[in-house]
């Protein structure tokens, strides 16, 4: 019994969240113009500026070509087989919890979200997010005594639409990229966060995305604006049910931070990856761009993604505020069929700014892993300072780590460190821990919980945990 | 302490074990009684590591023929974790680096993994940093290097003396220790050495793995068997290692022309 193979047996648990939830939905048909366009914008009831916001993403989106430049091989998506807005039948959005349909309020218990008022959690505010709309925020009462606004994007252009309006689309253009431009013309739901001057948000904010139907795209759209002095901690989870097909995933996370503001962004990404011999799971395309505005802001960006077929990420932070400060903190999984391209953009365009970077990969399976990321440092950005770590760690000997770090610096007086690394869970390693009476599950789970550590450092408290055992369950099969 | 009615603790008959195929041990016989010291001593490439490997449950090594009990049970049955929960140590000649993993953590989880195994209860990270403060003693190591990473920047010694560190918080009942003098000074050998001698009892055993006299001049071994072409050639007591220090490996070629390796 080779070692490489008993590793493989345990990376290959089951999926736990990969129930279908049998609720009747309201789809539009298939396919993508400008008709359809039209009308999810006229479903939605929108203001007129979102409309033409949409008419003109789309119009340049057909206009741009898929990327082609990430260590990711996938077929050609079909555009027009999909469909681009469902949402589970019910009455306009309820005042009161009890009364969203309580299959849903199941199926968000069932992925551990309870969003009913006794068992929440009692110091996260949730945003839950199922297909195309949002079906429930908890705590909105409670955030508004604050002054924070937390509410689906699509209660905040009716509730607040000059602030969506003066934000909307100001970090990723609608014109971005090919994925940002669809998602800017058919976006259906996601969070809107708005925490106004020198108020530090009393709770964590959460956003639970949830793909329940087999051919519907999800695209949703996140926007998250910090005044000056405000602060605020948000974390997303998502999860999607085993279909033998792909569904495309195609989300845009819009960050401003004003004057000593901060916010601090996590993600714990679970979507469906495929089965397997890599039939099925999530293609996951996401922009994601914080912008620090201010001086002295933080943007912090930490990342856990353990799911999808195909990930293609790079949450960014365009540092533009003197003295402003851009994190990344990941912990990229893969295994069996999945490809993961996924790093970050570090732009450094005020004096003094510092970016720091920490990636950690881990590839099993026959599963390919690549970070990539640029550090750029603009030619007023006097006295700019990176940190990169980029770390792989291998399992068997059939999966891929690739870094592709790009360095651009116009300022003589800037300094950017970049480390990398690879290792592999070594045989001797794992025999080390056996013979110390600790199982072979627990010492896999042992040295990738130390590799992931510095990052798992960065997540929120009552995360953490989370993600460590989201690791076990990916690694170890420890289900329940 | 040899007492010829203490209980055997490991019996090792027709021991034959290979790697990649190739056969390295040939037909070990070693009897191990409760109390007693062995030394094994020979070559390099006799097969003296591979035999506490393959005791210890290494994965790339394959029985090819022979048994091993280990008090009532079958060793050769068991995963190396189970191994070492009923009480078998293997102390490395050179131990891995774990990158990330707490040695405070990792020794936390080994202890508790024995306890478990022997009834007792689990202790929490309160109650066992006493238990380790007072086991450092043992080998006079410095508590800084509970919180680094499992061996990680140790130095030759400071990894030897973790080694008889996890010895003295598991409590084995067959301590194996492979080569633990290698790569050591003076001074590190005898805190080694003293730290083997303050954990031997009458009730456990110790099998050495050695080159050298230099480790048996500060444990005194009851037996000392001389291994060559993956089996034990011949078995003394402790005047056998002396005359090795004196006469080398020599007549180990004429020796091993008289006996032919028997195939399993």
């Amino acid at each position: 019994m080779s070692s490489a193979a008993t590793v493989g047996d345990l990376v290959s648990q089951p999926y736990k969240y990969g129930f279908v939830t049998d609720i009747e939905t309201e789809k539009i048909a298939k396919g993508l113009s400008e008709d359809v366009v039209r009308l999810i914008s006229a479903k939605k009831e929108e203001p007129a500026f979102l409309l033409d916001f949409r008419l003109r993403a789309y119009r340049q989106w057909l206009r741009m070509t898929e990327p082609d430049w990430a260590t990711l091989g996938y077929p050609a998506i079909d555009y027009q087989d999909i469909i681009y807005y469902a949402a589970p039948k019910q009455q306009q959005k309820k005042a009161s919890l009890d009364e969203v349909d309580p299959k849903l309020l199941e199926t968000f218990e069932k992925l551990g979200i309870p969003l009913s008022e006794q068992k929440r959690l009692s110091n996260v505010a949730v945003d839950a997010v199922f297909d195309s709309v949002s079906i429930a925020t908890t705590y909105k009462e409670k955030l508004a005594e604050h002054g924070v606004i937390f509410s689906s994007i699509s209660e905040a252009v009716k509730e607040h639409a000059e602030l969506v309006e003066r934000y909307l689309g100001t970090v990723v253009p609608s014109g971005d990229n090919f994925f940002a431009a669809l998602n800017s013309a058919v976006f259906s739901d996601g969070s809107f966060v708005f925490i106004p001057k020198g108020v530090e948000c009393p709770m964590e904010l959460s956003t639970y995305f949830r793909i329940n139907s087999g051919d519907t795209g999800q695209f949703e759209r996140t926007l998250i604006v910090a005044e000056e002095g405000a602060s605020v901690s948000y974390l997303e989870g998502c999860t999607a049910p085993m279909f033998d097909t792909n569904q495309l995933h195609a989300a845009v996370v819009e960050l401003v931070v004003l004057d000593d503001a901060s916010i601090k962004y996590s993600t714990v990404q679970n979507w469906y990856a495929g089965d397997e011999n890599g039939v099925g799971g999530i293609y996951n395309f996401v922009t994601k761009r914080g912008q620090c505005r201010g001086e002295r802001s933080k943007i912090s960006w930490t990342q856990v993604e353990t799911g999808s077929a195909i990930t293609w990420k790079y949450p960014s932070c365009v540092l533009q505020g003197a003295d402003s400060v851009g994190e990344f903190y990941s912990v990229a999984l893969t295994n069996h069929r999945q490809q993961a391209d996924t790093g970050t953009k570090m732009i450094h365009v005020g004096p003094r700014t510092r970016s720091t970077i920490v990636s950690k990969g881990i590839s099993a399976g026959h599963s390919v892993n690549s970070y990539r990321g640029l550090v750029q440092i603009g030619p007023k950005a006097v006295g700019a300072r990176n940190y990169s770590q980029c770390d792989s760690m291998l399992i068997g000997d059939q999966a891929g780590a690739n870094t592709y770090p790009y360095i651009r610096c116009q300022q003589p007086e800037a300094s950017v460190e970049h480390e990398a690394s690879t290792c592999r869970i070594s045989a001797d390693q794992l025999f080390y821990l056996q013979s110390r009476g600790i199982g072979f599950e627990e010492a896999v789970s042992m040295m990738v919980s130390g590799f992931c550590r510095d990052v798992f450092n960065q997540l929120p408290m009552e995360f953490a945990a989370e993600a460590d055992k989201l690791l076990a369950l990916k690694l170890e099969g420890s289900v329940g | 302490m040899i007492r010829p009615d203490a209980p055997i603790l490991l019996e090792i008959q027709g021991l034959h074990a290979s790697v990649d195929e190739q056969p390295i041990l040939n037909g070990v016989n070693l009897t191990i009684r409760a109390g007693e010291i062995h030394a094994v001593m020979g070559r390099n490439g006799s097969g003296k590591s591979t035999l506490s490997k393959v005791l210890a449950g290494h994965p790339a090594y394959t029985v090819t023929a022979g048994s091993v009990r280990y008090q009532d049970v079958n060793l050769l049955e068991l995963e190396p974790e189970q191994r070492a929960r009923i009480g078998l140590f293997l102390g490395f000649q050179y131990p891995v680096e774990i990158p990330g993993v707490s040695n405070l953590e990792f020794l936390r989880v080994a202890t508790n993994a024995r306890r478990q195994e022997r009834g007792d209860d689990e202790l929490d990270t309160f109650a066992f940093e006493d238990l380790v403060r007072e086991r450092l003693n043992v080998v006079q190591m410095d508590p800084a290097f509970l919180e680094r990473s499992v061996n990680q920047g140790f130095s030759g010694g400071e990894k030897k003396r973790n080694e008889i560190l996890q010895m003295a918080l598991l409590e084995p009942l067959v301590a194996i220790l492979d080569e633990t003098d290698s790569g050591l000074d003076i001074d590190a050998l005898r805190i080694v050495a003293s730290g083997v001698n303050q954990l031997a009892g009458p009730h456990t055993a110790t099998l050495l793995i050695t080159h050298y006299q230099r480790l048996l001049d500060l444990i005194t071994p009851d037996f000392v068997h001389v291994m060559a072409a993956g089996r034990i050639l011949r078995s003394g007591g402790k005047e056998l290692a002396l005359e090795l220090e004196r006469t080398g490996y020599d007549w180990v070629d004429a020796e091993l022309a008289r006996q032919p390796v028997e195939v399993p």
